[in-house]
């Protein structure tokens, strides 16, 4: 095993797949001569050029659409957004083009596009830059959703993502850019779809991914210091879901919390409590509760940001609940 | 150098102004530095001529909307060093309550429509301000910045051709600091004389220089009388730089420490100073004490914000929407 940053591992991703396919390009703001805005893409210019990584202007709906044409004869575009709250300005290309091509053609024409970049909150950066789309992209026919925990996954689902024939959706985290974690020596893929459990447990199952999976880290620690044994589960992707692991956990534990970034409404963790009460309903002891951001915008103010963002303490007093203590 | 003779008063305005946002953005970064500040802070140190050469020449009822980078343009528009302050410092008695951020000033009683987080989002907006007001006849113009980065988005050319279709009283400025962020215009385009686009859709277009009050307060006048008589937008391009880096995380490797060098040879402030003093409208006592008399302010702004209390955490459910919801829980 090796130690990398979270950001070497994606960028690994990227520069191993184009070693050997050259019909891989990326593509965003400032990803060639700044080095992109956070790095990510650090050196690729020297190593691959001006013909395969490309600066564009502030313009999300063209490039990404660019990116779709392209992707459509033949060359496979990494699309970088600054932000996912930028990609909103180009979502009609995400949503209306990359998602829909191949079934509207009636299979003529793939779509083999990445679209990638940071979700959710980073600090105090205010209403529009504090957003999680994970569940509006999982909404969509058509697309996959990949919101990778840790080094290990990022590299391998990205590479996964980047061979993929369809559109992939792939949300990373600017506060974990330089968070550092183990990747295998040599070459690996992991597949799209299918959940980690990242702490077998027997009391209840815990369920989240992406960033948040760090508190849910912290919650399953503070829970076993209490006596209580709690399955954490990370989704890994958003679209698939693993809806079998979860359920399988709940087999054995009968309780279930979600954690998630985004907001409430129609949300991963509506989805999971959903197909849980049709999957497992039987083997519930509890009703599942979720942990999320509350059902409002987010704040500048360091106050509003700290009663903001869910905590160690709100998962672990969810599990109480669920467990009655 | 400018052909119309502007008044004593209204140099000492430009003067002051300037003064007082460059001081009030040194203050910033400085406060920056304490973790006073967090998030994005962009300073407009540089641009200042933008705003100051603005505000003589529009009237009480017009309308200015930017993008982030928006501490300038609420000071002019006369939001208060402390309520700046505070919000910078993410406090209650900030201009929005500590929940905007130094992106997203707003003063509503100022006619200031905001600073604006996503690029070019502003764009619409303006032109949608500038509708009501021919709807309603208030015959008042508005004032859309943007950064030559903005230029980039498709909302930018939607936005012009139905501005010009419909002669909304508009005024589209772009301050062109020649970046956005590291990316130099040269980098996103073939055509570097941004006043052309406005060309594509026959509406009135100039190159202004930006760090020349005058020359901006001419174009402006002359634009806002376009508007008021109902001949339609203006596109105005200000040819202007920034002193610091895009926001406080940027170094700034993308340009040479001689092209900064030249551009605050030409500072915008230096230069009215030379004229009041050639002009003899104030000594350069009198000047130094208008100065002090903003560093007073600036000084005060921050005890002010020091002193000031953060929101408290019920404030996250309010005004988020006008009248009662039912959140979820
Ligand atoms: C839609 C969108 N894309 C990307 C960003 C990230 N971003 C923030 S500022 C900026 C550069 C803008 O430059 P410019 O318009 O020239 O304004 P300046 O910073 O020079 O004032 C970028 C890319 C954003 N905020 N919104
Ligand atoms: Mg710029």
């Amino acid at each position: 095993m090796r130690t990398v940053q979270f950001r070497e591992a994606i960028r690994e991703a990227m520069q191993e797949e184009m070693r050997v396919d050259d019909s891989i390009i990326l593509m965003g703001e400032e990803v060639a001569e700044y080095n992109g805005a956070y790095k990510v893409s650090k050196g690729m210019l020297d190593e691959f050029g001006e013909k395969r990584i490309i600066d564009t202007p502030i313009s999300e709906l063209g490039f990404g659409g660019i990116g779709v044409g392209a992707a459509m004869n033949g060359l496979r575009p990494i699309i970088e957004y600054m932000t996912f709250n930028f990609s909103l300005v180009g979502i009609d290309q995400i949503i209306n083009n990359a998602a829909k091509m191949y079934s509207m053609s009636g299979g003529q024409i793939k779509v083999p596009i990445v679209f990638r970049g940071p979700t959710g909150s980073a600090g105090q950066l205010g209403a529009t830059h504090s957003q999680n789309f994970e569940n509006w992209f999982a909404n969509t026919p058509g697309l996959k959703v990949v919101v990778p925990s840790n080094c290990a996954d990022a590299k391998g689902l990205l590479k996964t993502a980047i061979r993929d024939d369809n559109p992939v959706i792939f949300m990373e985290s600017e506060q974990m850019y330089g968070m550092k974690g183990e990747i295998p020596e040599i070459e690996y893929t992991l597949p799209i779809g299918k959940a980690r459990i990242d702490q077998e447990g027997s009391d209840v199952t815990l369920v989240s991914f992406g960033k948040f999976m760090r508190i849910a880290e912290n919650a399953t620690k503070a829970l076993s210091e209490e006596g209580i044994s709690a399955e954490l589960i990370d989704l890994r992707s958003v679209r698939p879901i693993d809806y079998e692991a979860v359920a399988n956990s709940i087999k054995k534990t009968n309780r279930c919390v979600v954690l998630e970034e985004a907001w409430p409404l129609a949300s991963i963790s509506s989805e999971i409590a959903y197909m849980m009460q049709e999957m497992v309903f039987d083997y519930l002891d509890a009703p599942i509760k979720r942990v999320t951001s509350p059902d409002v915008p987010m704040a500048y103010a360091q106050t509003l940001v700290d009663a903001y963002l869910p905590d160690t303490k709100e998962v672990v007093e969810a599990v109480k609940t669920v467990l009655y203590s | 150098m400018s052909k119309v003779s502007h008044s004593k008063s209204t140099y000492l305005e430009w003067y002051r102004l300037m003064v007082l946002i460059r001081k009030f953005e040194l203050k910033s970064a400085q406060m920056y530095g304490q973790q006073k500040i967090r998030g994005f802070l962009h300073l407009y140190s540089g641009q200042e001529a933008v705003i100051a050469g603005t505000m003589s020449a529009i009237e009480k009822q017009d309308k200015l909307i930017t993008a982030y980078r928006d501490h300038g343009h609420a000071l002019a528009v006369g939001v208060s060093a402390n309520e700046c302050m505070a919000e910078l410092y993410g406090k209650a008695t900030g201009c929005t309550k500590g929940k905007g951020g130094s992106m997203h000033f707003f003063a509503a009683d100022k006619n200031y429509f905001g600073g604006h987080g996503i690029v070019g989002g502003q764009i619409p907006l303006g032109a949608g301000i500038a509708l009501a007001d021919k709807y309603q006849e208030n015959n008042a113009v508005t004032f859309c910045y943007m950064g030559d980065g903005a230029v980039r988005q498709g909302a930018l050319h939607e936005t012009f051709n139905m501005a010009m279709l419909w002669k909304l009283p508009v005024v589209f400025v772009v301050e062109n600091n020649q970046y956005a962020m590291g990316t130099s215009v040269e980098r996103t385009t073939n055509v570097l004389d941004l006043y052309k686009i406005g060309s594509a859709y026959e509406m009135p277009s100039e190159p202004i220089d930006g760090m020349d009050c005058e020359a901006v307060h001419e174009s402006i006048e002359k634009a806002a009388k376009r508007a008021r008589e109902g001949d339609g937008p203006t596109f105005l391009e200000m040819k202007t730089y920034r002193y610091r880096g895009h926001s406080m995380s940027d170094p700034g490797h993308y340009r040479t420490k001689e092209e900064l060098k030249s551009f605050r040879e030409d500072d915008p402030i230096g230069k009215v100073k030379v004229t009041i003093l050639k002009k003899k409208y104030a000594t350069e006592k009198e000047l130094t004490a208008l100065e002090n008399e903003q560093d007073k302010l600036v000084e005060e702004s921050v005890e002010f914000a020091e002193n000031s209390p953060y929101p408290s955490a019920d404030e996250l459910h309010k005004d988020v929407y006008v009248g009662d919801y039912p959140f979820l829980k």
